[in-house]
């Protein structure tokens, strides 16, 4: 029996690891595919070379990205059936047809234009070719959307059935597809996504800025990405409520931890802003609460009653400290770039976007918030729907397949050490591609990403010998030189 | 009535078919890697394939995302008991496909990235061998699940399978590597294709003789009567094709052998879908056995028909834009 549970408690640990690393990659491709459409589209109207210097250099990133969220996307696919199979079997007729549908209507568009929108400069025409990065762009958020409508049916299922051998069976695909939770996922996870783009563009801008405040694709970036966050963050805010209210319809107990209510308040909940969770003794130790706050967030009454756990029986509740904490961490990074994006927006009309240094610091500081709020937003989600599966239907501990805790153990140990060392790699260059301004980058490259035509800055022009020769040997030391400067 | 349980099993096989074609001839260049000269020859090679392997690897993710649409039952039974096989398979890939990127990033680490990618492509192909071994050789069910232990798959079979399926990918990589490039390189792909062309031969008349007589059930289902009449020309239409890629090879044409290749390929695979239907896991659940319900199968058809011949042709632009020899000097290096 212990073993069964150790089994179960690795298989969990298992499938978190992989999805959370893999969600990392999507968050940003998916905000830079479509940034990376908005730049080729105002090279093709403006015909300004900063755009598409801008458009090659985040190309060369998104390359990268990319690669990492296919690999670690293929994991993802083959997940369900090793170590969940009985949830595969009971849940595949419902959930398999939408991922069946994201392979048909996303991947494969993505993966076929890909090769274009990467290699294709100088073989196809420029619209042919602003047409492959549409598609990819597309690409990315049609998989978007019937992934997240897979996952939101697990946590507000609907149109279905159950057949005698226990399978859900789908009674109406509509229902299912557009189930209750799903547009407010769909738009708040579009959103992260966007806005993890604009602050590492906004962060990446920064740094340039620090550096050489003059320099004009540096200004550009930042000035794009300071938009996006003074528009998209506020948004988020709504959207993010929006979603809670959902949620406190449909799955109550997961809103219970979130706000950390142990305890029914009769009349008018407080909001606690601070507090340790103690599953044992089902209280909120140490709590410091803005008194019925609660209450008029969800219910738009001060005095409304709200339950608390104690109407939960303790095996069907949620770990409360993971989920009530990561809540908070991605409220408070939401609120921080709401807060970045309104200084900017400040600054701007002012006119010091571009020379407050202590703004830009704080800029390359918040470039990797998205991630932090991404994951953690899952995490409340997630974590916030155990014991179960499927909300209210199967639980996590009915989803375990006859596997050996063996396998899982050494698999979920593999799993660890090579994302560690391949995804720690990739993040190394991309880190060092960020490093370099665009017209460095352009010329110490070899990837496959770099083109034929289309040398716009000067040091290309005098090192082109270089990069069209062949030989290894005279690349190396260009690329040497490259790093001499970082 | 229609039978869609039938059309989605063929539909996957499909998938699978076209899947080890496409990442078949990109593996297969990964395992010869390290026997290309390293500069000019080994960038050109990748490049013969970097702008399709994402396409090329999509397939693997339809036939495994389709398995699991349409016989969640059978994709619940074959993932538990191919375990290790498909973990280290999916890692693997994972290995060989940040190559594609890496390698660029840094030229004092591309060795590593080689290393990386040749490693990478090994063990996802023998891993794939395993996999197809241990699918023929059957799988222990008990009670709508798994019922054997997480070393099950490991056979002398199932391992001549991995050594079978590395030396096709071996010939499918040489053989595309003769159609995209020229000199050197295009010298050294036709040894490699003289000597996989062998090797691939005589695997596969091992694995075909071996296969009977692993369950009295597969020999009498090959020698039964219907089945006979396709099990014929099988090995006829082998020996013609193996003189054409013989012939393409003496002769250097350099179209012929890749297309040949893709010809015993084909056969191979029917031949093994006649030695498996009806069943999905082999002589333990039937392909009606493991359908999806009626609603779940419908609704997936009615995408796959209009949205399959879509995304072939726009695969088939994508082969076109990047199509012909790879210019070493000019072109995305
Ligand atoms: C919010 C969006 C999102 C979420 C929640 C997930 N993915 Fe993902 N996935 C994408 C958004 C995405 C993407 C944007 O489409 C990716 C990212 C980078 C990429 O290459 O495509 C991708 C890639 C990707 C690939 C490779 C596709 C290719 O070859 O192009 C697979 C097989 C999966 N994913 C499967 C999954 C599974 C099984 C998930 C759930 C457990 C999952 N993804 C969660
Ligand atoms: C990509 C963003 C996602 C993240 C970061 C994420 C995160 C997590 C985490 C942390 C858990 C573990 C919860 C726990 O065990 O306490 C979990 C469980 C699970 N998730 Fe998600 N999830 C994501 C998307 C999805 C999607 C799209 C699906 C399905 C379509 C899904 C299916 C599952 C299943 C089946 C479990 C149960 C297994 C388990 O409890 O570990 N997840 N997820
Ligand atoms: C600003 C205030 C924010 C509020 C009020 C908010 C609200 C919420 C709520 C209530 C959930 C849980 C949904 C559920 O019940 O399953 C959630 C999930 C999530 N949040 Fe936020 N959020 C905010 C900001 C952000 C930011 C800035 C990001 C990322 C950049 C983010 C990313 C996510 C993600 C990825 C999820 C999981 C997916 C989902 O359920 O949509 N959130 N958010």
């Amino acid at each position: 029996m212990l073993d069964a549970f150790d089994t179960l408690i690795l298989a969990r640990s298992q499938f978190a690891f992989t999805v959370m690393f893999h969600i990392i990659f999507p968050a940003f491709s998916i905000g830079l595919a479509s940034y990376l459409l908005v730049l080729e589209g105002l090279w093709l109207k403006t015909d300004k070379n900063v755009y598409l210097e801008l458009f090659k250099y985040w190309r060369k990133i998104f390359a990268v990205t990319f690669a990492m969220g296919v690999v670690s996307g293929i994991v993802m696919s083959y997940q369900f059936g090793t170590n969940w199979s009985v949830f595969s079997d009971k849940a595949g007729p419902v959930i398999g047809p939408l991922m069946a549908y994201e392979v048909l209507t996303a991947f494969f568009l993505e993966a076929g234009f890909l090769g274009v929108m990467l290699f294709g400069m100088g073989r196809v025409s420029k619209n042919l070719h602003f047409l492959a990065t549409f598609m990819v762009a597309i690409g990315t958020l049609i998989s978007t959307t019937w992934i997240l409508s897979a996952n939101s049916w697990m946590h507000t299922p609907a149109g279905f059935s159950i057949n005698e051998v226990g399978q859900y069976v789908p009674e109406n695909w509509l229902e299912i597809i557009f189930n209750p939770s799903f547009p407010y996922r769909l738009v708040h996870m579009v959103l992260a996504a966007y806005l993890t783009t604009a602050f590492i563009v906004g962060g990446v801008g920064a740094l340039h800025l620090l550096r050489e405040n003059s320099n004009e694709a540096a200004r550009k970036m930042f000035s794009m990405a300071m938009w996006m966050a003074v528009l998209v963050a506020p948004l988020q805010l709504v959207a993010g409520d929006l979603h809670g209210l959902n949620t406190f319809e449909h799955q109550p107990v997961k809103v219970m931890a979130m706000e950390g209510h142990y305890h029914s308040h009769a009349e008018g909940a407080p909001l606690y802003i601070f507090g340790i969770p103690n599953d044992e003794t089902q209280s909120l130790d140490y709590a410091i609460g803005i008194p019925k706050l609660s209450s008029l967030i969800l219910e738009h009454d001060l005095n409304a009653p709200l339950k608390g756990l104690d109407t939960v029986p303790d095996e069907l509740q949620p770990p409360v400290g993971i989920v009530f904490w990561s809540f908070r961490v991605m409220v408070s990074v939401g609120m921080l770039m709401i807060i970045v994006g309104l200084i900017g927006a400040v600054l701007r009309r002012r006119g010091h976007l571009y020379d407050s240094r202590l703004f830009h610091r704080l800029c390359v500081l918040m470039g990797p918030s998205g991630f932090v709020a991404v994951l953690a937003g899952w995490v409340t989600t997630e974590v916030g729907r155990q014991p179960f599966t499927i909300y209210g239907e199967l639980l996590t501990s009915n989803s375990i397949g006859p596997v050996e805790k063996q396998a899982v153990a050494v698999s979920l140990l593999a799993f660890i050490i090579v994302y560690f060392l391949l995804f720690g790699a990739g993040t190394y260059y991309i880190l060092k591609m960020m490093n370099k301004l665009p017209e460095e980058l352009q010329t110490i490259s070899h990837g496959p990403s770099r083109v034929m035509e289309g040398h716009s800055s000067k040091r290309s022009e005098r090192l082109g010998e270089v990069q069209n020769g062949q030989n290894i040997q005279s690349a190396g030391e260009d690329n040497q030189g490259g790093n001499g400067d970082d | 009535m229609i039978d869609l349980p039938l059309i989605w099993a063929s539909l996957l096989a499909f998938a699978v078919f076209v899947y080890v074609v496409l990442d078949g001839f990109d593996l297969g260049i990964g395992i010869l890697y390290p026997y290309l000269k390293t500069g000019q020859d080994r960038d050109v090679a990748m490049n013969s394939v970097a702008p399709v392997w994402d396409g090329n690897e999509t397939w693997l993710i339809l036939g495994g995302g389709g398995l699991f649409a349409a016989f969640p039952l059978a994709y619940a039974v074959i993932m538990p008991a191919l375990y290790a096989p498909i973990i280290v398979m999916i890692l693997a890939l994972v290995f060989r496909g940040v190559a594609f990127e890496y390698r660029w990033r840094d030229d004092r680490h591309k060795p590593i990235w080689d290393l990386s990618f040749h490693l990478g492509s090994l063990a996802a192909t023998f891993s794939q061998g395993i996999v197809l071994g241990s699918f023929v050789q059957g799988i222990k069910v008990v009670d709508r699940a798994y019922g054997g232990g997480w070393w099950d798959w490991l056979s002398p079979f199932t391992i001549i399978c991995g050594f079978a399926l590395t030396c096709g990918y071996c010939l499918l990589g040489a053989t595309w590597l003769i159609l995209k490039t020229e000199e050197g390189l295009r010298d050294r792909a036709y040894s490699f294709a003289r000597l996989f062309g062998v090797l691939t031969l005589v695997f596969m008349a091992i694995v075909s003789v071996w296969t009977p007589f692993l369950s009295p059930d597969i020999a009498e289902r090959w020698v039964s009567f219907p089945q006979l009449l396709f099990v014929i020309p099988v090995p006829t239409f082998i020996i013609v094709l193996g003189c054409l890629l013989g012939w393409g090879i003496y002769k250097r044409v350099d179209r012929v052998p890749f297309f040949a290749t893709i010809g015993l390929f084909g056969l191979c695979f029917a031949g093994l879908g006649i030695g498996v239907a009806p069943y999905i896991v082999p002589r333990a659940i039937t392909i009606h056995e493991a359908a999806a319900p009626h609603a779940s199968l419908l609704f997936m058809l009615v995408g796959a028909v209009i949205l399959i011949p879509i995304i072939l042709m726009y695969t088939a632009y994508s082969y076109w834009v990047f199509r012909g020899k790879i210019d070493p000097n000019a072109g995305y290096h």
